[in-house]
């Protein structure tokens, strides 16, 4: 089968507004006709549940946490990107594209990221008049920061929670809908599985997480707004319970899952430091605007702790990124700058206890800005890392350690986002679409609101418009009741294995296989092992799982291995994709494919496409789609930052 | 990051589900190590627990960074612990000492009904925001974002309100459960900006009715919430929401919202 991305044709910043004009509407008096659901209530689906609702439509809204105001989105910390140029420092919509397919190492669609810088500038006037506090300079216009290596000054944020008062925006806007009656929401309930019907999606089953009753809603189309699948990895930065679940479901009925393997791995976490950690916290990529990153020069001074660090002179330093790339330094993406800290780590210089960590230095900031410049910038980032480590990084340098973050990979999603399956949709981070191989600093944020505000309020209709006028979804259909009785039986066999391990237990396996051979470094023989690893590792689940309790009641045990079984499944899929992908391009490393001086190196002659893949039945290999990237408006240049 | 480890003791809420009797569970912990974080350790109890063929003790979290506003224990007979300006997923094992017996409630307010163990029903929360606690806003045909310039102090001091994470703290640590604190900040931050002008009467009368509606009690100013929010939200928004409310209820219109 082919895909078709249904680019509009013509030139690059016409294609949009083209766009625009040539889907079909649906009149406003039969919108109010049409059910849409939506799952996920973050920044993609705030947004687009409120919005649907605002054009007419009846929206039924899922979330699994006790309030949509809690969804991941919050945690982001840095900033939202877009093109106002407000500074005045030469930014257009043009360089806004050009830095996010060049960023993305030319693996995404020119056409859907042109739309997404142009859709930018829009977000921000939406946020502001939501009542979004960004900050403001004495003038009381708004500020902007340089973000994530850019060098233009495009970021807009709120303190270092930009991420929260953006979902907060987004919040406000569904709980408008909510009280005007038009959106429904369904907090503490999962999704377990789409409902298709002749091909198209008509409904999902979910499961309520207090009560534990497995229904099913029908609605005439399905928007999956579900975030990323980053704790395959079991730590990372994403929340305990952000899950790849809804898009693994999606999959197994018949959506392509594009590029699993596109990874990113933020190069400032603090670093791991015992087993019994849960999750690795990000500190934000702007420290590095003002931090040195360094290792010792001598491996006899490996190990060293903050403390001793002070003493180290500076001739026994080593500021790698800086020496490395001396026109970007510090500010190099996140990739490069991820695989450069494993480097040094790998060559035995990396610092701390465990050795996996680099310092990230304030102390030349502080001598020039003075302490109480940076604690007005970074304030907040330093109280965290004290209350977390014990050091306080006005004193000592920090330590960080990459980790894993954000996935670009994600459900193969058309110029209109819709899957392969009509009346599938994915949004934001669920998606492939935007961030190629790697994803810039302050733009997951924008995307999550462009898809959602701005491009499928327009791109739905022309779903909607072609389905039958006044015809609801018919909930007696086989189809319901065979999804009900599938999820209910899932969770039948997972609390009848009575086994040893818990799902933590088999979780952090699976975390160490991918971190391991699909993580900053893959290479062939290792991806052919973790496979296999990984095979074996589903079979221990299934005769070994132990979740006690009764499905009846809130079982956060059973909630985990639910969501843990299928990232067993979502593991064997993303290594496959990064065996397939023997070159190397943003966060996908494969040490086959490098320059001599160790940077990623792209093959676009063989690899320049998007692959999507296809759910072949139980114990099957999946069919590969490939759907060729054609590159109009840039060239294709071997990133350099040096 | 020393490997120093201690031994501790706790005694936990245990309630099998809303409207069922619950009562304190003893358990104890050993060799938790102090850089652990308060939910890292209850992780360990609760794999023991499950190892055990217990069932683990059900507690709410998620984004475990201090911003998703999802966790919510009552450790000490404080909200969020003993320490000041973070919630329990920031607060770590070293705070405690080696021996300590540490007890662990749930919010207990009677508009957060337990749902099991240390989980709580805080959806009140959203239906105090949906009775007005937005812009009536739709997207797109906005004007420019920098259309209106809104002097850096008042964005300043509308940030300090908007920071509010919606966790409950407040309510727990007041001795009439009040949700004052919460209402106040988002009713502040719209009263602050220009954008929520428009609305505020309204905005402060509905959501204080609603507050009132939930089961919340009043605010008798004795500051506990302040005390123990860990975004340090300033009961000088409650001052304001009682202005605005007041400024609503005698003038009962909207058309000189700009006084």
């Amino acid at each position: 089968m082919s895909l078709e991305s249904k680019i509009p044709a013509g030139p690059l910043a016409e294609k949009w507004e083209k766009h625009k004009f040539n889907v079909k509407l649906v009149n406003p008096a039969n919108k109010r006709k049409f059910n849409i659901i939506v799952v996920g209530t973050g920044l993609a689906g705030a947004s687009a549940a409120a919005t649907l609702a605002e054009l007419g439509y009846n929206v039924d809204a899922f979330c699994f946490q006790d309030s949509p105001r809690r969804a991941h989105s919050i945690a982001a910390q840095g900033g939202i990107n877009a093109a106002k140029n407000y500074q005045n420092d030469g930014d257009s919509v043009f360089r806004l594209f050009y830095d996010t397919i060049k960023g993305g190492d030319y693996r995404s669609r020119e056409a859907n990221v042109h739309r997404l810088a142009e859709v930018s500038t829009e977000i921000i006037d939406q946020c502001v008049a939501q009542g979004v506090p960004f900050a403001r300079d004495y003038g009381g216009l708004l500020d902007n920061r340089s973000f994530g290596g850019a060098q233009v000054s495009r970021t807009f944020y709120a303190r270092g929670q930009t991420g929260q008062q953006l979902l907060l925006g987004a919040y406000s806007a569904l709980t408008k809908m909510v009280n005007t009656g038009k959106v429904k929401m369904h907090t503490r309930k999962e999704m377990l599985d789409v409902v298709t019907i002749d091909g198209a999606a008509k409904g999902i089953v979910t499961r309520d997480l207090v009560t534990g009753k497995v229904e099913s809603h029908a609605g005439h189309a399905v928007l999956l707004c579900t975030g990323g699948y980053g704790n395959v990895f079991f730590l990372s930065t994403n929340a305990m319970a952000s899950n790849g679940s809804a898009a693994w479901r999606a999959y197994k009925k018949g959506a392509k899952f594009a590029n699993p393997c596109f990874t990113q791995i933020h190069p400032t976490c603090i670093p791991v430091h015992g087993d019994y950690q849960s999750k690795l916290t990000l500190m934000s990529e702007s420290l590095r605007n003002d931090g040195r990153v360094w290792v010792p020069k001598d491996k006899k001074h490996a190990k060293i702790t903050a403390a001793e660090a002070m003493k180290l002179p500076e001739s026994e330093r080593d500021y790698y990124l800086e020496r490395r790339y001396p026109s970007f330094g510090n500010l190099v993406p996140r990739d490069v700058a991820s695989r450069n800290a494993k480097m040094v780590c790998d060559e035995g210089r990396g610092v701390g206890v465990t050795g996996l960590a680099v310092f990230l230095d304030f102390a030349d900031a502080i001598k020039r800005d003075g302490q109480k410049t940076i604690e007005a910038k970074y304030g907040n980032l330093f109280d965290m890392y004290k209350q977390i480590t014990d050091d306080n990084p006005y004193e000592v340098p920090m330590m960080i350690y990459p980790a894993v973050h954000y996935t670009m990979g994600g459900l193969w999603v058309d110029y209109n986002l819709s899957t392969n399956v009509p009346g599938l949709y994915a949004l934001g981070e669920a998606n492939f679409s935007d961030h190629g191989a790697n994803r810039l600093g302050a733009s997951a944020l924008m995307q999550g609101l462009a898809d959602g505000y701005f491009v499928i309020p327009y791109t739905i209709g022309d779903y909607i418009a072609t389905l039958p006028l006044g015809q609801a979804v018919d909930k007696s259909n086989p189809a319901f009741a065979q999804a009900e009785k599938e999820a209910q039986a899932r969770i039948d066999k997972l609390l009848n294995i009575k086994g040893n391990q818990t799902p933590d237990d088999i979780h952090k396996k699976l975390g160490h296989i991918m971190w391991e051979y699909c993580g900053m470094s893959r290479n062939k023989e290792g991806l052919e092992k973790a496979r296999g690893m990984i095979q074996e590792l589903r079979k221990e689940f299934n005769k070994d799982l132990k979740v006690i309790g009764a499905n009846e009641e809130l079982n956060m045990t059973l909630e985990k291995a639910l969501r843990l079984e299928d990232f067993l499944e979502l593991g064997e899929l993303m290594v496959i994709d990064a065996h397939n992908r023997s070159e190397s391009c943003g966060g996908h490393f494969r040490e086959e494919s490098q320059t001599e001086e160790g940077e990623a190196l792209r093959q676009d002659e063989e690899f320049s496409y998007v692959a999507a893949w296809g759910y072949e039945g139980e114990g099957k290999d999946p069919s590969l789609t490939k759907e060729d990237l054609v590159f109009e408006n840039v060239k294709l240049t071997q990133r350099s930052y040096k | 990051m020393a490997g120093k480890t201690i031994n501790i003791k706790l005694k936990i809420w245990r309630q099998a589900g809303e409207n069922k009797p619950g009562k304190f569970e003893s358990y104890e912990v050993k060799d938790v190590s102090v850089d652990m974080s308060f939910l890292e350790m209850l992780d360990v109890l609760n794999e023991n627990e499950l190892k055990k063929g217990n069932d683990p003790i059900h507690f709410d979290h998620d984004c475990r960074e201090g911003i998703c506003g999802m966790c919510s224990l009552y450790i000490n007979g404080k909200p969020h612990g003993p320490k000041h300006g973070i919630t329990t997923c920031q607060l770590h094992m070293r705070t405690f000492n080696d021996g300590e017996t540490i007890v662990v409630e749930p919010w207990r307010a009677s508009a957060f009904p337990v749902l099991k163990d240390l989980v709580v029903d805080r959806t009140s929360f959203d239906r105090i925001m949906q009775a007005g606690g937005y812009v009536t806003v739709s997207t797109g045909g906005v004007p420019d974002a920098n259309e209106i310039a809104i002097p850096k102090t008042v964005a300043d001091e509308a940030m300090d309100a908007a920071q509010c994470i919606g966790c409950g703290a407040c309510v727990a640590a007041c001795k009439n459960a009040s949700a004052m604190l919460f209402t106040s900040a988002k009713v502040s931050q719209l009263a602050l900006l220009p954008q929520g002008g428009a609305e505020r009467k309204r905005r402060a009368i509905a959501m204080v009715e609603q507050h009132d509606a939930e089961g919340f009690g009043a605010c008798t100013n004795t500051g506990a919430c302040e005390a123990v929010c860990p975004k340090e939200i300033s009961i000088s928004h409650i001052a304001r929401l009682n202005r605005e409310f007041t400024r609503a209820s005698f003038s009962g219109n909207e058309t000189d919202y700009q006084n």
